[in-house]
C-alpha cells in the first residue's frame, strides 16, 4: 500500500534523512524508533507533506505523493496525528473533529469515535485549547480518523502524556486497528509502547534506517542500545 | 430637554458604532483572522462606493422609476465586484506575501496608491455623490426634541444584518469552519484535508466583499473621492486592534466603546479634542492589554 524508497529530506542545506525506504501493507503496523534529533519527525512530516522531500518516491496505492500538497495526500487516504497534537485551540472539540470530515468519506462524525473516546463527547462544546494533554491527544486521533484513512501516521503520541493515559491510547489504537482495518505508522521513543502497538519495528539513527524487522525476530537489546544515550 | 439630548446622543453613538463596525468587519476577517495587513482595504471600500455611484448613474438614465430601490442593487453589486476583485487579488498578489508582514504592508500600500490613481484617472479628482432615495431622506420625529435621521436608522439595521450574516457564515457553515481552522494553523489544516489555498482566497474575498458593502453604504452619508478609502482605513484598524485581533466579538465591543466615547466627548469638547482623547485612551489600553480587549486566553 505504502512504498517509500530512497527518500532524502533536507532542512535548508542540512541533509536530515538519507535514502529512507520501507514498505507498509494494508492493516499492517510499523513503529519508527530512534533518539531525539535522528529524523523521526522529519520523515513523518515529509510523508504527510508538511515539509518537502527533495528526492525519492512516496508511492501510495501506486500513485506518487511526493510533490502533492498535504490535503491531496489526506484525500488519497493518509491521516496525520502530529507531535504536540496541534489541535485547533479556538475551535470546540466537536468542530475539531468536523474539520476531519473534509475528505467526504464520512458524511457526519461516525459513532465509533465517541464510543472509543467518550470523554470527547462529554466535552464536545469545550474549546480544544482547554483540554488536558491526554484529551488533546485523543482529539487529534479522532480528528484524523474522521477522514476515514487507510493509513494513520502518529508522531510521538506518548510525548508529555501521563502513563495511565498512554496505556489507554495503546489499547484504543489496537482496537481501532482491528475494527477499521487500519494501517499504522508510529514514531516512538518509548519502546514498550512501540512494541505494544506495532507488528514491526524500524530503527532510525542519524537520518538512516538501520534496522527493520518483525518484533518477534528483533534483538530488543540491540534496539535499546540505539535508544539510550 | 436633557432627556432629549441624552437620547439623541445615544442614537448618535449607536449610529457611529454601526458605521465603525461596518467599516471594521471586513478588516476583522482579513487582518484579524487571516493576519494580512491590507493597506489597500480602504481602497476596496472606495471601489464599493464607486460601484454604487455607477449603479446610481445607470438607474438614473435607464430605469428612473426604480431610483428608490437602486441602493439594494448597488449594495449587492458592490459586494459582488469587491468579492471578485478580492479573490483575484489574493490569488495573484497577496498570497505571495504570506508570513512576510512587512512586505505585505509595503506591497499593499503600493497597491492602494495604484488604486487611488486609477480612481483619479477614471472618475476624476473631484468628489462624486449619489442621490439619496426619497424614503431615506428626512428624519423620524420621535418627539419635538428628538429627530432621528432615516438614513442612519437604515445603516443601523443593515449593519445588524451584515454582522449577523458574518457570524452565521463563520460559525454555521463549512466554509466558516475551514476558514477558522486555516487561520489558526495553516499547515495542520492542510494535513487534515482542507484545501487551504481555496479557503485563503475565499476568506480574503469575503473580507473584501464586506469592505465593498461598507463603501456602498457610506455613499449615503458622504461623497466619494479617490482618497476616500484613506479616511476609513485608520479607524478600521483602530477598532480591530483595540478589540483584539482574531476576535469578532472584540471588534463589536471595541466599535461600540469607541463610538459611544467619541460622541459623548464630542458633545463635551471639540471634535478634534474628542478624537485625540479617544486615541490616547486606545494607546493606554493597548499599553496594559497589548493583545486588545478580547485576547483569547487558553493553552495552545
Amino acid at each position: 500500500m505504502l512504498s517509500v524508497s530512497k527518500l532524502n529530506i533536507y532542512y535548508g542545506e542540512s541533509h536530515v534523512v538519507h535514502d529512507a525506504g520501507f514498505e507498509l501493507g494494508e492493516a499492517e503496523s510499523l513503529a519508527l524508533v530512534g533518539r531525539n534529533g535522528m529524523g523521526k519527525s522529519t520523515l513523518l512530516k515529509a510523508l504527510i507533506g508538511m515539509i518537502p522531500a527533495r528526492r525519492g518516491t512516496i508511492l501510495f496505492d501506486g500513485a506518487d505523493l511526493k510533490d502533492l500538497p498535504s490535503f491531496r495526500r489526506v484525500a488519497a487516504g493518509l491521516a496525520f496525528v502530529p507531535q504536540g497534537r496541534m489541535i485547533f485551540p479556538q475551535l470546540t472539540v466537536e468542530e475539531n473533529i468536523l474539520t476531519g470530515l473534509e475528505t467526504g468519506r464520512y458524511r457526519s462524525i461516525p459513532s465509533f469515535i465517541y464510543e472509543f473516546f467518550p470523554v470527547l463527547r462529554d466535552m464536545k462544546n469545550r474549546r480544544g485549547g482547554n483540554l488536558s494533554g491526554g484529551q488533546q491527544q485523543m482529539l487529534a486521533i479522532a480528528r484524523a480518523l474522521a477522514s476515514r484513512p487507510k493509513l494513520l501516521i502518529l508522531d510521538e503520541p506518548t510525548e508529555g502524556i501521563q502513563p495511565s493515559i498512554i496505556k489507554d491510547i495503546a489499547r484504543s489504537l489496537n482496537e481501532l486497528k482491528k475494527e477499521l482495518n487500519l494501517a499504522i505508522l508510529v514514531s516512538e521513543q518509548v519502546l514498550s509502547f512501540a512494541l505494544e502497538v506495532a507488528d514491526r519495528l524500524m530503527v532510525i539513527d542519524r537520518g538512516r534506517i538501520v534496522r527493520e524487522a518483525h518484533k518477534d525476530s528483533l534483538n530488543i537489546d540491540e534496539v535499546r542500545s540505539y535508544l539510550t544515550v | 430637554m436633557s432627556f432629549d439630548i441624552a437620547v439623541t446622543q445615544l442614537f448618535n453613538g449607536v449610529s457611529l458604532f454601526t458605521i465603525l463596525l461596518l467599516m471594521a468587519l471586513g478588516l476583522a476577517i482579513v487582518f484579524g483572522l487571516m493576519g494580512v495587513i491590507n493597506m489597500a482595504h480602504g481602497e476596496l471600500m472606495a471601489l464599493g462606493a464607486y460601484t454604487t455611484y455607477l449603479t446610481a448613474k445607470f438607474f438614473e438614465e435607464h430605469m428612473p422609476s426604480l431610483m428608490n430601490v437602486y441602493l439594494f442593487f448597488a449594495i449587492a453589486l458592490a459586494f459582488g465586484v469587491t468579492f471578485v476583485f478580492g479573490y483575484v487579488l489574493e490569488r495573484g498578489f497577496i498570497r505571495w506575501f504570506y508570513n512576510r508582514p512587512l512586505d505585505t504592508l509595503l506591497a499593499t500600500w503600493g497597491l492602494s496608491l495604484v488604486l487611488q490613481q486609477t480612481y483619479r484617472s477614471v472618475f476624476g479628482a473631484q468628489e462624486v455623490s449619489v442621490p439619496l432615495a426619497t424614503w431615506l431622506s428626512g428624519a423620524w420625529t420621535v418627539s419635538e426634541g428628538i429627530q432621528l435621521p432615516l438614513n442612519r436608522i437604515f445603516i443601523i439595521g443593515l449593519t445588524a444584518l451584515v454582522a449577523a450574516g458574518v457570524y452565521l457564515i463563520l460559525h454555521k457553515t463549512r466554509l466558516g469552519l475551514r476558514a477558522r481552522a486555516v487561520t489558526q494553523n495553516r499547515a495542520m489544516s492542510s494535513a487534515v484535508g482542507i484545501d487551504t489555498n481555496r479557503v485563503d482566497a475565499l476568506t480574503f474575498a469575503l473580507g473584501s466583499g464586506l469592505a465593498g458593502i461598507a463603501g456602498s453604504v457610506f455613499t449615503m452619508i458622504g461623497s466619494t473621492n479617490p482618497g476616500t478609502g484613506q479616511l476609513y482605513i485608520v479607524d478600521s484598524f483602530i477598532v480591530v486592534v483595540f478589540g483584539g485581533v482574531a476576535s469578532l466579538i472584540g471588534t463589536v465591543f471595541s466599535g461600540f466603546a469607541i463610538a459611544q466615547a467619541q460622541t459623548t466627548l464630542e458633545y463635551l469638547m471639540s471634535g478634534s479634542m474628542a478624537k485625540v482623547s479617544i486615541l490616547l485612551l486606545v494607546i493606554v489600553v493597548l499599553y496594559f492589554r497589548p493583545n486588545g480587549l478580547f485576547a483569547p486566553k487558553m493553552r495552545s
